[in-house]
C-alpha cells in the first residue's frame, strides 16, 4: 500500500479569466493602438487608434490583477 | 528578551510623550502606530489628490463639455464624444502626432548610443575621466529656457557659432544654414539640442548600470579566453540593459510632452513643421479657448503614455527576472 496519492487537478480558469492570455493579448492592443495614433499613412487608421490603445490600456489594468 | 524589548520601547515612548506639551501628549498617546503611519503620509496623499488625480478627472469631465476657460460664466454643455470625435478626424491633430513620433524616436535613439557610448567610456576609469563625466554633465543641468535661447543664438544664420562650423567644414555660406527657417532642417534642429542637453542623463543612468556589473564576471570571460567583443555582447549589454530600458522610459515620458524647447526655439514653425502635440495642445487651449476640445486631445495623450508606459514596465521586470 502506498501513501502517494494523486493531487485533485485544479480546474483551469477560463480563457478570459487566465492572465498570461489576457495580458498578451491587452499588450498586443495597447502597441497596435500606438502604432495607430503615430503612424503616417491611412487617417481612418489614427481615428480609431484611440479606442483601440484604451481598450487595451483597461484591460491591461484589470487582467494584471489576476492571479499568475 | 521581547519583554525586556517592549519595556525598553515603552520608556522610550513615555519619554517622547514627557517632552511634549501635556494636551497633545496625551492625543499621540492614544493613537496606533497605523494612525500615526496614516498622519504621516496624509498630506502627500491630499497634495497628489490636489495636484495630481483631482485636475485628471477634472480634465476627463471637461473633455466631455463645450466648456471654454475664456468664457467662464457662459453655460456648459455635455457634447458626449463630439471633442474625441473631433480630435481624432483632424489632419492637423494627426500631422503634430506624426512630427511628435519623429522627434521622440530620434532624440531617444541618439540619447540612448551616445549615451550609452560615453558611459562605456567614462567607465574604462582613463586619467581626467571624473572632470570629464563633470563636463560632460553640464548640459542636464542648464534650464530648458536658458538652453533653448542659447541655441538659437547658436543657430542664427549671421552670428551663431554653429552655422559658422558647418560652414567651415562644408563650405556652404552661413546665410544658407538657417536651421530653425528652414522646414526640413527645423526638426532636426530640435533633435540636435534635444540630444546635446539630456544625452548626459541617458549617459548617468547607463553609467549606473555600467558599474553595478562585478569585476568576477569579466575575469571568468577571461579565463574562457571570451574575446573584448564578446564580453561586451554577452556580459555588458544583458547586464545594463535595465538600466537603458529605464533612460528610454523616462526619457520617452518626458519628451512625449516636451513643449518648452520646441516653444522657445521654433515656435512649432515654420508653418507647422515643428508642432509637436504638446504644442498643439497649447494653441488649441490657449489661443483657440477650446478648453473642452483640448482636454480631450491631453487625455488622448495621456493614454498613450499611460498604455506605453505599462507594456514598457511589465518589459522591464521581465528583463529584470533573466
Amino acid at each position: 500500500m502506498t501513501d502517494h496519492t494523486l493531487a485533485p487537478k485544479k480546474p483551469r480558469r477560463p480563457f478570459f479569466l487566465r492572465r498570461g492570455p489576457m495580458e498578451a493579448l491587452a499588450v498586443a492592443l495597447i502597441a497596435l493602438g500606438f502604432l495607430m495614433l503615430f503612424q503616417p499613412f491611412a487617417l481612418v487608421l489614427y481615428t480609431y487608434s484611440f479606442i483601440t490603445l484604451l481598450a487595451g490600456t483597461l484591460m491591461f489594468t484589470i487582467v494584471s490583477k489576476f492571479p499568475e | 528578551m521581547t519583554a525586556s524589548h517592549d519595556t525598553f520601547s515603552d520608556k522610550m515612548a513615555d519619554a517622547a510623550v514627557r517632552a511634549t506639551p501635556e494636551p497633545l501628549a496625551t492625543r499621540v498617546r492614544g493613537l496606533s502606530d497605523r494612525a500615526i503611519a496614516w498622519l504621516f503620509i496624509a498630506p502627500t496623499i491630499a497634495l497628489l489628490l490636489a495636484i495630481n488625480i483631482f485636475p485628471l478627472f477634472w480634465a476627463i469631465w471637461l473633455s466631455f463639455t463645450n466648456f471654454r476657460a475664456n468664457r467662464p460664466n457662459a453655460a456648459v454643455r455635455n457634447v458626449g464624444l463630439d471633442n474625441y470625435s473631433r480630435i481624432l478626424n483632424d489632419p492637423d491633430i494627426w500631422a503634430s502626432m506624426q512630427t511628435t513620433a519623429h522627434f521622440v524616436f530620434w532624440t531617444i535613439l541618439l540619447q540612448t548610443v551616445i549615451g550609452f557610448a560615453l558611459a562605456w567610456l567614462i567607465d574604462r576609469k582613463f586619467r581626467g575621466h571624473a572632470f570629464w563625466t563633470t563636463l560632460i554633465l553640464i548640459p542636464m543641468m542648464l534650464s530648458p529656457a536658458v538652453v533653448g535661447n542659447f541655441w538659437r543664438f547658436l543657430y542664427e544664420p549671421q552670428i551663431g557659432l554653429f552655422a559658422y562650423a558647418v560652414s567651415f567644414v562644408s563650405g556652404i555660406p552661413t546665410s544658407d544654414i538657417q536651421m530653425l527657417g528652414n522646414v526640413h532642417l527645423a526638426p532636426w534642429a530640435i533633435i540636435i539640442v534635444d540630444t546635446w542637453m539630456w544625452t548626459p542623463y541617458v549617459m548617468l543612468i547607463c553609467l549606473a548600470g555600467l558599474r553595478s556589473i562585478p569585476d568576477y564576471i569579466y575575469e571568468a570571460a577571461e579565463v574562457d579566453r571570451a574575446s573584448p567583443w564578446r564580453q561586451f555582447w554577452s556580459i555588458t549589454v544583458p547586464m545594463a540593459l535595465p538600466f537603458i530600458m529605464l533612460a528610454v522610459l523616462f526619457r520617452g515620458i518626458e519628451n512625449f510632452k516636451m513643449f518648452d524647447m520646441v516653444n522657445l526655439l521654433t515656435g512649432g514653425g515654420p508653418g507647422s513643421t515643428t508642432e509637436v502635440a504638446s504644442i498643439a495642445l497649447k494653441r488649441d487651449a490657449f489661443e483657440a479657448w477650446a478648453t473642452g476640445r483640448s482636454s480631450a486631445f491631453a487625455i488622448v495623450l495621456f493614454v498613450a503614455v499611460f498604455g506605453l508606459a505599462n507594456i514598457y514596465v511589465k518589459a522591464l521586470n521581465k528583463v529584470k527576472q533573466r
